[in-house]
C-alpha cells in the first residue's frame, strides 16, 4: 500500500490552509479549533476543492499537481470520503445508497458493520448512529486506497458517541488503509489515530502521537486543546538548577524544563494531588486555595483550586472530605510541569 | 373598533372570491350538461381540442428536453453574468402576448433575422402548426426554467458531492442524484408551463393565425365562435376551467407524493 501525500498552499477566508503531511498505513487525525480549515484539506484531496498550489499523490499516482497542470476528477480518485453530515441519499434505501458506488461488496459490508437488516430502510428512518455506519459502508463500497472521516462522531449525542468511536477504531485497525481523519475533539483523535496533527489557522503547529503531544505540548494552544491547565508566568533560572515561574498572583513554582521569559507552565490534571495540608512529599510545587468548584466525571472528580484543575478519584474526595469553599493544597512535581513559551 | 375591522376583512375577502369566481359559475350556468356534451363533439371543438392536445404535447417535449438540462447549468454553475442570464430567460414571463407575437414574426416571418434563411430553403413558418408550437414554447418554457432552477438549487451540494466521490461522473451524478431529489419541483414546474401553454393565445393568433384544424387551438377557437355559436364558445371555455383546475390540483398535490426525497440527515456546525 503507497503512502498519501499531500502538500497545500489556499487562501481561506481569513488565512491561508498551509500544510504537508504523509500517511502511511496509519490514522492521522487533523485536530483543531472550528474553522481552522481542516474540512478544506480533505475537500482537496477528494478533488472537491482546487487548492492554488498543492501536490496530492499516492505512491506514483499523481491526484493533483497544480505546477503540472493535474487535476484528476474526484470520481477518479481512490478515496472514501465520510461527510460530517454523512450525506446519504435520502431518495434511495440503504442498500441503494451502499451499492451506489459498486454492488460487488455492498452485501458484504453490510453485513460486517452491522447495517445488512436497514437494507430496505430509508436514511430517514435511521438513528445517528446507523447513518454513520450506512455512509462509512457505502464509503468503503468503492475499495478505497484512502480513507477520509469528517467529523466522524460530530453528530452523535454523547452517549452513542462513546459506542461508535469504539466500533470506528476497531474497523480502522482491521483496514488498514492510510486513514486521515478530522475532528475538533481532541479525546477523539487520541482514540482513533496513530498520529495527530494540531492545525490552528490553517497551519499545522505540532505532530505526533497523542502521547507525545500531551508530554511535550509545543504551544499554549496544544497545551490547552490536549486539556492541560496552562499557568502563565515569567521564567528564570533558578539556583537549585531548576527553572523558577513567577505566576501573576506571585507565588513560584519550578520545573525541569529549561525556558526564560514569558512562558505557560503546562500541568495535566492527573498530575495534580489534593491535600488537606501541604505534604511532606517529594512535590515542589504547591498551590494553596479554596476549592473552587467540583465535577464528577464517571469515577473521577475535578476540582479546581485557583487557576489549577486537578483529577483525582471520587473515593479519595470522599476519605478525604473536600467540599467546595474548603482550603486545601494542590501539589505537583516539578518534572511533571513542562514550560511551553508565550508569544 | 377591532370588530369592525374583523368585518372590514371578511367582507374584503368575500369580494374578491366572488369577483374571482362568480364568472366561472356563470359560465357553467350558461350551458346544460346535454348542450355542453353537444357542444363539444361539434367539428370546431373537435379540431381545437386536437389541434390543442397534438401541439401542447410536441411544445411540452421541447420544453422538458432543453429546459432540464439548461435550468441544471444555471443552478449549479458560478459564472459572470449568470444573474444576468437567469433574469432574461424570465423575461417572456412579464412581455406582453402582442409583443411575444411580434417578436416571433421578426425572427421566423419572410423577412425575418432566421426566416429569410429558411425562406430560400423553402420553410415557411408563420401560420402553420410549427409556429403554434414556437409560440407555446416561446410563453410556456420560462416558467419550467425558472422552476427548474429553483429545485435544483435546493437540492444539497452536499449530496452531488458525495456521488462524485462515490466515482459517478457529472453525468450520472445529475441522472441519479440531482434529477430525482428535484422531481417534485420540475413536476410543479411542467404543469404550470402546460397551463401557461394551454392557453396560449396572443402569439399564437399574431404568428400562426386561427384556421380550423391546423393552427386554431381552443382559445383561439372560443374567439372564433363568440359569433358565430357562442354555446361552443362557452363549452369550450368550460372544458378549460376544468383542465386549469386539474393542473392546479395536481400543483398543490405533487410535493405529497415525493415528500420521502426532502433531506432529512442531521445537520450539525460545519466543522473547519
Amino acid at each position: 500500500m503507497d503512502p498519501l501525500h499531500v502538500t497545500l498552499v489556499h487562501p481561506l477566508r481569513s488565512f491561508r490552509l498551509e500544510l504537508e503531511l504523509e500517511v502511511d498505513r496509519e490514522t492521522v487525525a487533523l485536530v483543531g479549533p472550528s474553522g481552522a480549515g481542516k474540512t478544506s484539506v480533505l475537500r482537496a484531496i477528494a478533488g472537491l476543492l482546487r487548492p492554488e498550489q498543492g501536490r496530492v499523490a499516492l505512491g506514483d499516482d499523481v491526484w493533483l499537481d497544480t505546477g503540472a497542470g493535474i487535476s484528476l476528477r474526484p470520481e477518479r480518485r481512490s478515496v472514501g470520503l465520510v461527510f460530517q453530515e454523512y450525506a446519504l441519499f435520502p431518495h434511495m434505501t440503504v442498500a441503494e445508497n451502499v451499492a451506489y458506488a459498486g454492488p460487488r461488496r455492498a452485501g458484504e459490508l453490510m453485513e460486517q458493520l452491522g447495517i445488512a437488516g436497514l437494507g430496505n430502510a430509508r436514511p430517514g428512518e435511521l438513528s445517528g448512529g446507523e447513518r454513520q455506519r450506512v455512509a462509512l459502508a457505502r464509503a468503503l463500497a468503492r475499495d478505497p486506497a484512502v480513507l477520509l472521516l469528517d467529523e466522524p462522531l460530530a453528530a452523535l449525542d454523547a452517549h452513542t458517541r462513546v459506542r461508535v468511536r469504539a466500533e470506528i477504531e476497531d474497523l480502522l485497525a482491521r483496514l488498514r488503509l492510510p486513514t486521515l481523519l478530522v475532528t475538533h475533539d481532541f479525546q477523539d483523535a487520541a482514540a482513533l489515530a496513530d498520529r495527530v496533527g494540531v492545525v490552528v489557522d490553517g497551519r499545522i503547529v505540532q505532530v505526533g502521537s497523542p502521547a507525545e503531544l500531551i508530554a511535550g505540548p509545543a504551544s499554549p494552544f496544544v497545551a490547552d486543546f490536549t486539556g492541560g491547565n496552562l499557568l502563565r508566568g515569567t521564567a528564570r533560572p533558578a539556583p537549585s538548577g531548576l527553572t523558577e515561574v513567577t505566576l501573576a498572583d506571585g507565588s513560584r513554582i519550578f520545573s525541569t524544563d529549561r525556558l526564560e521569559g514569558h512562558v505557560g507552565a503546562v500541568v495535566y490534571p492527573w498530575e495534580v494531588a489534593v491535600a488537606r495540608e501541604a505534604p511532606a512529599d517529594s512535590a515542589q510545587n504547591h498551590v494553596v486555595g479554596p476549592i473552587a468548584g467540583m465535577v464528577p466525571v464517571a469515577n473521577r472528580v475535578r476540582v479546581r483550586i485557583g487557576p489549577l484543575t486537578a483529577e483525582i478519584t471520587a473515593a479519595s474526595v470522599e476519605r478525604l472530605g473536600l467540599r467546595p469553599g474548603e482550603p486545601v493544597v494542590a501539589s505537583f512535581k516539578a518534572t511533571g510541569t513542562r514550560l511551553v513559551p508565550l508569544a | 373598533m377591532r370588530r369592525a375591522f374583523e368585518l372590514g376583512l371578511a367582507v374584503a375577502t368575500g369580494l374578491a372570491l366572488a369577483f374571482l369566481l362568480l364568472p366561472m359559475v356563470a359560465l357553467f350556468l350558461r350551458i346544460s350538461p346535454a348542450e355542453l356534451a353537444d357542444a363539444l363533439t361539434s367539428e370546431v371543438a373537435l379540431d381545437a381540442l386536437w389541434v390543442s392536445l397534438k401541439t401542447g404535447l410536441i411544445a411540452h417535449f421541447f420544453v422538458l428536453l432543453v429546459g432540464t438540462p439548461a435550468a441544471y447549468f444555471l443552478a449549479t454553475k458560478r459564472f459572470r453574468g449568470r444573474g444576468t442570464l437567469v433574469t432574461l430567460v424570465e423575461l417572456p414571463l412579464v412581455l406582453p402576448p402582442a409583443v411575444a407575437g411580434i417578436a416571433l414574426f421578426a425572427l421566423f416571418g419572410r423577412l425575418g433575422l432566421l426566416g429569410r434563411t429558411l425562406d430560400t430553403f423553402g420553410i415557411q413558418i408563420p401560420l402553420t402548426q410549427t409556429a403554434v408550437v414556437l409560440a407555446v414554447i416561446f410563453v410556456a418554457a420560462p416558467f419550467y426554467i425558472r422552476q427548474g432552477i429553483a429545485s435544483f438549487e435546493a437540492v444539497d451540494p452536499l449530496l452531488t458531492d458525495a456521488s462524485r466521490t462515490l466515482g459517478a461522473s457529472p453525468a450520472r451524478t445529475f441522472r441519479r442524484i440531482a434529477l430525482p431529489l428535484a422531481s417534485s419541483g420540475l413536476g410543479a414546474g411542467s404543469a404550470l408551463a402546460w397551463a401557461r401553454g394551454t392557453g396560449e393565445f396572443g402569439a399564437t393568433i399574431m404568428f400562426a393565425g386561427s384556421l380550423q384544424g391546423v393552427t386554431q387551438t381552443m382559445p383561439l377557437a372560443i374567439y372564433a365562435q363568440l359569433d358565430l355559436n357562442r354555446d361552443i364558445a362557452v363549452a369550450i371555455g368550460a372544458l378549460l376551467v376544468l383542465v386549469s383546475l386539474t393542473v392546479l390540483l395536481s400543483v398543490k398535490l405533487l410535493p405529497s407524493w415525493t415528500r420521502f426525497t426532502s433531506p432529512s440527515f442531521i445537520r450539525s456546525a460545519p466543522s473547519g
